[in-house]
């Protein structure tokens, strides 16, 4: 029964699958331009964005029409409502890895506050998530949809590193305040990658059970950036 | 008298119905709560139809049919010795996939069931009443004594609806009311329903799913006992909200996915 939705459906899968391995190829690349500082590789990467967006809006369409043309119910509507919102949270990292760029295109010919240790490692351990989450969702696994949101609090262990290492410069002298802004910057869009992580985990529990409710990382109380900041 | 009246206006216990020496439908034990919706779904065959004519007694009309267990109707149930079924069907009315209008006017139409019933009031005033209840009266306030027949279908069944309420049922059975009628005369079927479950509960057999999803506030999801049977039950009754975004059981998951059979 009902083979081309199948199919329809699996075409969907492959092409999120796509789109998510473009956002994480493009955050890698954009943090090694970053501590390289090669311009034209973040110029090339920053192209790379609209690329993204358009699979967003392709997949976006695509479940539109099937929406229309199939009434899809219980299990197969959860699984297209959440295609529409984790394309959405990978159109979103995308621009996290744009900003990088923008970050690297900004800084000109000004050297790097420090050599990139915890950032690189930010990114790795963020798109490591990214990649067995996304898997996660194409095979409804629920126990690693649940698992992987702990390891967030490995990247915002590794953001306040990073926020404390910059600091310690600025202290030490004020008109380093722009290159340190620059790199938490960075290091801020990298965590905001991995809190989306948790997103497509909650969507992949959704999908399976239709259980719908917030994951929250074990210690998201207290490495939630904002909170950091008033301290 | 059940604890629970207020709340359920049909309540099935055990029901089951026969045809013979066939058992249509087995043991079904639904509630079916007041100024709501109730949509019965499931595949063809299932016994849905037959579970819905239970309500008010119109299988009986069917020679050999019988039921076993009971359908209370405010606590009271409908099969007991000394309820009189033309009593029932007054109570809970009908109205059928195919519009059925007698061959009269409009006006006699609606104004007929109420007579037989013994209705003193204006007969003019509650005419008007179910007509404008029914959607219909400003489409037929000039031409009450043409024929019923000469009206469109989505019409027609608009006049039944009104025929049903003249009677002032408390219960409006509803077998695929929609299904002969075209998208725009079903649509205000549909709407005329929202409007109808302020004064009237309702109960509606349909093969579309996608109108049990939109019209209705409970579901009662239908199927073959078995896959040797040819007998249908209740196997999941549940807010429609929820049978159609998650179902508890797998069959109704397949139903509504249009993955069954």
């Amino acid at each position: 029964m009902r083979k081309s939705f199948e199919s329809d459906i699996q075409h969907l899968k492959d092409e999120l699958l796509v789109l998510g391995s473009m956002v994480e190829q493009m955050t890698l690349e954009a943090v090694d331009a970053l501590k390289k500082r090669d311009i034209d590789a973040a110029h090339r990467l920053y192209a790379m964005d609209a690329q993204i967006n358009a699979r967003r809006y392709a997949i976006e369409e695509q479940v539109m029409v099937l929406i229309a043309t199939q009434q899809p119910m219980a299990h197969d509507l959860r699984l297209l409502a959440s295609i529409l919102e984790i394309a959405g949270e990978l159109e979103r990292m995308g621009d996290y890895a744009k900003g990088i760029c923008t970050i690297n295109i900004r800084m000109g010919e000004e050297p790097l506050l420090k050599p990139l240790i915890d950032i690189p490692r930010m990114a790795q351990t963020g798109v490591s998530m990214l990649h067995r989450a996304l898997t996660a969702f194409v095979n409804e696994d629920v126990e690693v949809a649940r698992s992987i949101p702990q390891e967030d609090d490995i990247v915002d262990e590794l953001y306040n590193q990073v926020y404390r290492e910059l600091m310690t410069f600025v202290l030490r002298d004020p008109r380093n305040i722009e290159r340190a802004n620059w790199l938490l910057w960075v290091a801020h869009n990298l965590e905001r990658l991995a809190d989306r992580v948790t997103n497509i985990c909650e969507r992949t529990i959704f999908t399976a059970t239709g259980e719908l409710r917030e994951i929250k990382a074990s210690d998201d109380e207290q490495t939630s950036g904002s909170q950091r900041l008033s301290q | 008298m059940n604890a629970n009246n207020d709340q359920y206006v049909l309540q099935t216990r055990n029901l089951s119905v026969y045809y013979g020496d066939f058992k249509a439908v087995t043991d079904v034990n639904i509630n079916i709560p007041r100024n709501k919706i109730t949509a019965i779904i499931g595949p063809s065959g299932c016994g849905k139809s037959t579970l819905l004519r239970a309500f008010n007694r119109m299988n009986e009309l069917v020679p050999g049919s019988r039921v076993e267990g009971e359908v209370l109707f405010n606590g009271q149930n409908l099969y007991a010795k000394d309820v009189d079924p033309v009593e029932v069907r007054h109570r809970i009315g009908m109205v059928f996939q195919k519009p059925n209008p007698f061959p009269k006017s409009i006006y006699e139409n609606v104004a007929w069931g109420a007579r037989i019933h013994g209705y003193r009031g204006n007969m003019d005033e509650l005419v008007e009443r179910c007509l404008v209840q029914a959607a219909l009266w400003d489409e037929v306030k000039d031409i009450l004594h043409r024929s019923g027949l000469a009206l469109s279908g989505g019409q027609q069944q608009r006049l039944c609806i009104a025929r049903a309420i003249a009677v002032q049922p408390e219960v409006i059975l509803m077998d695929e009311p929609a299904s002969a009628l075209d998208p725009i005369a079903t649509l205000k079927i549909e709407e005329l329903m929202q409007e109808l479950k302020k004064s009237y509960t309702i109960v509606i057999v349909t093969h579309n799913m996608q109108q049990a999803a939109r019209v209705s506030d409970y579901t009662a999801m239908m199927m073959l006992v078995d896959e040797h049977s040819r007998s249908g039950t209740v196997i999941e009754f549940d807010e429609t909200h929820k049978i159609f975004t998650r179902p508890s059981d797998k069959r109704t998951e397949d139903y509504v996915t249009g993955r069954f059979g």
